[in-house]
């Protein structure tokens, strides 16, 4: 990486230089004073800059030097599944038929379209063990409050207006709690036991008749498989509760065990996770959302059908829960998760997650003796270090975090699940070889000894990176959110 | 089997497993229970080959009429703009689209920077103080505006304009049913937004007014005049623009809109069936707090170097969980950063002339079609959109303009009952004179056709 400050595009510009190719207007020029009226003509030119097509590239090559992706190296970021990102994925979705095409023409000139959607879904239905798929929602937390969505409408529909609440583990993702306060219940928290499980006797303690669901990840954030699965099935059943699988961690389940056939009644998938999206640098994903019978008439309209004379969007939906988002949903990346499903067939996807596990096992047996393991048993595709050891030593998790940069790696997810203390939450995917997992291993190996010995070099990383650690208190007490070219930007 | 993106070995497998200390992989799972173990495999399409597949993912891509091979004269939101090439060179560089939300700042300078800059243009371009890192799609971002105002003001209505995009008047009531807010649509007048008609509605429950600058029918409101009004009832004004048209156009934020929002598909990102695009969320200095998602803001190291971090994470989800301002965690990055290369390369003085070409073109259909006969159903300045009256089945008429190579409009029955047998025009500055012409000719023939059938 580049020691060098690189300017802000702003710093660039130069009066007069232009970066674009438009042609010459062919159709005569209008006055927009008469036309608009002088208060809505704009005076002022937004401050765009005024650089050359070679700044450009210029400029956003020296930023990719200064970030790091799965293709620059090991990104074992907890929860995130930061698998290899397959570039026929890239190649598919840029196909013209599928770019650039309208979401609004008529049925009949997109046919292609909706026959991939469609056997999507088929796929996903598969996979998931539902009913029916939506892939209206954008992203994760979209697909969870849609789900949650058609939760509400169903106990509507049976006159069950008082079940406001949905029930959430103590590790579950922030988004799960956000997602039911958007869809306007309250959330109650049930504890996990000392095996990092949900606890059996909480989740009775905490069910009722204003139970909407409990909205769980199998396996959890700890990377533990929920065993008592069908249990808390039948608790939240008993009540008249729904169940709602998070599908962040499908990774670790494909071909072993399916949701719908766990009890959930819902599920939202991450198609930037599981399905190789890719992540984009905080996105663009995909969240489909998957139901069990009882829940599609409440599915987000229009939902895509297939008839003798071939698809069609099906509009008349009385008792859907409305639309989530416009048109439906992220096309161009569920055309990437498409041709990763068909790349890797059945076989292949059986492997992922044995592979993913293999990996995940396999790191947390060789770290184990160096760092605290809170819930010591199998994981599943990622496993939760806890940093406390090295804690006492004056060394924080953060530290290590900023250690392994020094290293190349991206590090783990850090203090989270927020039931482990210093938690580091380690996900390698099936794409990494043993060799990378093994010089990984070699470094935070390393970085405990460096606790032990030299912890000043741990407690100053990183040493190697373009910038050192940044002040976030300043950032967040006097924000400066955007470039503004009067004052300048100190 | 072997697969080109698992490295597995059967040694590695081997010596993995006497590491763990099991005999098999299947003993990994044995936490399953009996019960719910998924056995054999998914009953899904076999692998294919690389070239198999791409292959057969081209065919079908070839069954869709995509508007490279036809002119396009349909927006409704979505449009075929200008794509500067060099956009998809720059979102191609894996460093980007490999790396996930940049939480370790050190080693995310360039996703932070990139960002930082897309917020500052965003805030430019819609003369507001500040913007975010983007949100899934204008829609969405109109309904979280909804939110906000709603939390903001305590009040438990919206008034939405039947001028904004339907399907975005769609989320807005899916996302306040959660809430349990009213959301009431303000009428129609000649295809703006019912002043009067406002005046008699906004109340002190309103949390906002959500206007659509220029409207769904191209039409541009008039900002000052609403501004007032909603203000002097002590709600939000939340303008929703397509930021393309704010390179000619006074921008929202001149007019006092507290929220701005929208969608940079316009901005170098392709239509893609309707997504992924790339929504947007401009605010007033006041509201700095209440955004959803993520803000890249600007600090220094204990070096004084400027750096970029993720900060006021303590709105976000992951850090307040229930109590945050959106759910939202995932936004649509990538594509943040394609709108920022399309706006840099259009620059200060393109984007002022691709909005002006813009306007010029779409005049020049409106004069085309006038001159054929046509009845303009809404007069005034447009912007890309014209609603024209056709008196025959949309559906119809598309199918013929298909057969000439085009791609016709909306049919604007389908979300209005009292514009049947109308059809959304929209023209970009993709649309050349000759294909402006054929177009014109080509519906007035189609017309004519239908009424002498009918005679």
């Amino acid at each position: 990486m580049h020691k060098d400050n690189q300017p802000l595009i702003f710093e660039m510009t130069k009066q007069g230089r232009v970066g674009y190719s438009l042609p010459e207007l062919d159709v005569p020029e209008v006055d927009l004073n008469e036309l608009l009226g002088q208060e809505l003509v704009r005076e002022e030119f937004a401050e765009l800059p005024e650089v050359s097509e070679l700044d450009i590239m210029r400029h956003y090559t020296a930023l990719s030097k200064r970030n790091h992706g799965v293709d620059s190296g090991f990104y074992p970021l907890g929860s995130c599944t930061m698998k290899y990102n397959p570039k026929i994925n890239e190649s598919v979705a840029r196909f013209s038929g599928f770019a650039n095409i309208h979401p609004l023409q008529e049925e009949s000139t997109v046919q292609g379209a909706m026959e991939l959607m469609y056997d999507l879904q088929e796929h996903l239905k598969e996979i998931t063990g539902m009913d029916e798929v939506t892939l209206q929602p954008a992203a994760g937390a979209h697909g969870e409050w849609t789900g949650l969505m058609m939760i509400r409408a169903f106990h509507e529909a049976n006159g069950d207006f008082n079940r406001t609440k949905v029930i959430v583990p103590d590790s579950a993702h922030g988004t799960n709690p956000a997602s039911a306060t958007v869809a306007g219940f309250e959330t109650v928290t049930v504890k996990s036991n000392e095996h990092g499980l949900v606890d059996l006797e909480d989740l009775k303690r905490v069910v009722g008749d204003d139970t909407a669901a409990l909205m769980l990840t199998n396996p959890n954030t700890l990377g533990l498989f929920e065993e008592d699965i069908l249990e808390m099935a039948s608790i939240i059943h008993k009540v008249g509760g729904k169940l709602y699988y998070d599908g962040a961690n499908l990774n670790a389940v494909m071909s072993k065990a399916r949701p719908g056939d766990m009890g959930f009644d819902v599920v939202h998938l991450n198609l930037h996770k599981t399905f190789t999206g890719p992540h984009g640098g905080g996105g663009p994903g995909s969240g489909p959302v998957g139901v069990n019978a009882d829940l599609i008439p409440y599915l987000p309209k229009p939902i895509l059908i297939k008839t003798d004379e071939g698809f069609t969007f099906d509009y008349d939906r009385p008792e859907s829960i409305g639309r989530v988002k416009p048109f439906y949903g992220n096309f161009g990346i569920n055309v990437r998760a498409y041709t990763y499903i068909r790349t890797m067939g059945p076989d292949g996807l059986k492997k992922v997650t044995e592979y993913a596990v293999l990996n995940a096992n396999y790191m947390m047996r060789r770290l184990a003796p160096h760092f605290d393991l809170p819930y010591d048993r199998h994981c599943k595709h990622e496993f939760v270090l806890s940093g406390r050891r090295q804690k006492k030593l004056g060394v924080r998790t953060l530290d290590m975090a900023k250690r392994l940069l020094d290293f190349g790696y991206h590090p783990p997810t850090i203090y989270f699940p927020l039931n482990v203390e210093e938690g580091m939450m380690i996900e390698p995917t099936e794409t990494e070889s043993k060799e990378t997992l093994d010089n990984f291993i070699d470094a935070m190996i390393q970085i405990a000894r460096e606790v032990e010995e030299n912890p000043e070099i741990v407690q100053n990383a990183p040493h190697t990176t373009v910038i050192n650690r940044l002040d976030e208190t300043k950032a967040a007490r006097k924000p400066v959110l955007r470039y503004q070219k009067t004052t300048g930007s100190e | 089997m072997k697969h080109r993106y698992l490295p597995m070995t059967s040694q590695d497998e081997k010596d993995m497993l006497e590491t763990i200390g099991v005999q098999s992989i299947d003993e990994l799972f044995s936490d399953i229970p009996e019960k719910v173990r998924f056995k054999g495999e998914y009953n899904i399409k076999p692998a294919k080959s690389e070239s198999a597949l791409t292959k057969e993912l081209a065919q079908l891509a070839g069954k869709n009429a995509d508007s490279v091979r036809y002119a396009s004269f349909l927006g409704a939101g979505v449009y075929d703009h200008y794509k500067p090439i060099i956009v998809d060179h720059v979102i191609s560089r894996s460093e980007f689209y490999t790396a996930y939300t940049p939480y370790q700042p050190e080693i995310s300078q360039g996703e932070l920077q990139a960002i930082f800059e897309f917020q500052t243009m965003i805030a430019e371009i819609t003369g507001m103080d500040i913007a975010n890192s983007s949100m899934y799609d204008g829609g969405t971002a109109l309904a979280e505006a909804g939110m906000l105002a709603a939390g903001q003001t305590r009040r438990k209505k919206i008034l939405v304009s039947r001028a904004v995009h339907p399907e975005s008047r769609d989320v807005v009531r899916t996302y306040a049913l959660g809430q349990s807010i009213d959301v009431v649509e303000i009428p129609l007048k000649d295809g703006r937004t019912d002043i009067g008609a406002l005046k008699e509605m906004v109340d002190e429950n309103t949390a906002t007014v959500m206007i659509q600058y220029p409207n769904f029918f191209g039409q541009v409101e008039d900002l000052k005049e609403i501004e007032p009004i909603v203000h002097g009832a002590g709600a939000l004004f939340t303008v929703s623009s397509n930021p393309l048209a704010l390179g000619a156009l006074t921008p929202p934020g001149k007019f006092g809109a507290d929220i701005t929002v929208g969608d940079a598909q316009p901005f170098g990102i392709p239509e893609a069936f309707g997504g992924p695009h790339c929504g947007y969320f401009a605010v007033t200095q006041k509201l700095m707090r209440k955004v959803p998602g993520r803000l890249v803001g600007e600090t220094t190291d204990d070096e004084g170097r400027r750096g970029f971090v993720l900060t006021l994470q303590a709105r976000e989800q992951h850090i307040r969980r229930d109590k945050a301002t959106s759910n939202i965690c995932s936004n649509q990055a990538l594509n943040a950063l394609a709108a920022s290369v399309a706006m840099t390369a259009l620059g200060k003085e393109g984007t002022k002339e691709i909005a002006v070409q813009n306007i010029a073109k779409t005049h020049y259909m409106k004069q085309q079609l006038k001159k054929s006969g046509f009845e303009i159903a809404f007069d005034g300045a447009h912007f890309n959109e014209i609603a024209v009256k056709v008196d025959s089945s949309v559906k119809e008429l598309n199918a013929a303009l298909f057969e000439k190579g085009m791609i016709g409009g909306y049919d604007l029955g389908l979300s209005y009952d009292e514009l049947q047998g109308h059809m959304l025009i929209a023209v970009t500055e993709q649309r050349s004179k000759e294909e402006i012409d054929a177009f014109v000719q080509e519906i007035d023939a189609f017309v004519r056709e239908t009424e002498a059938s009918h005679a």
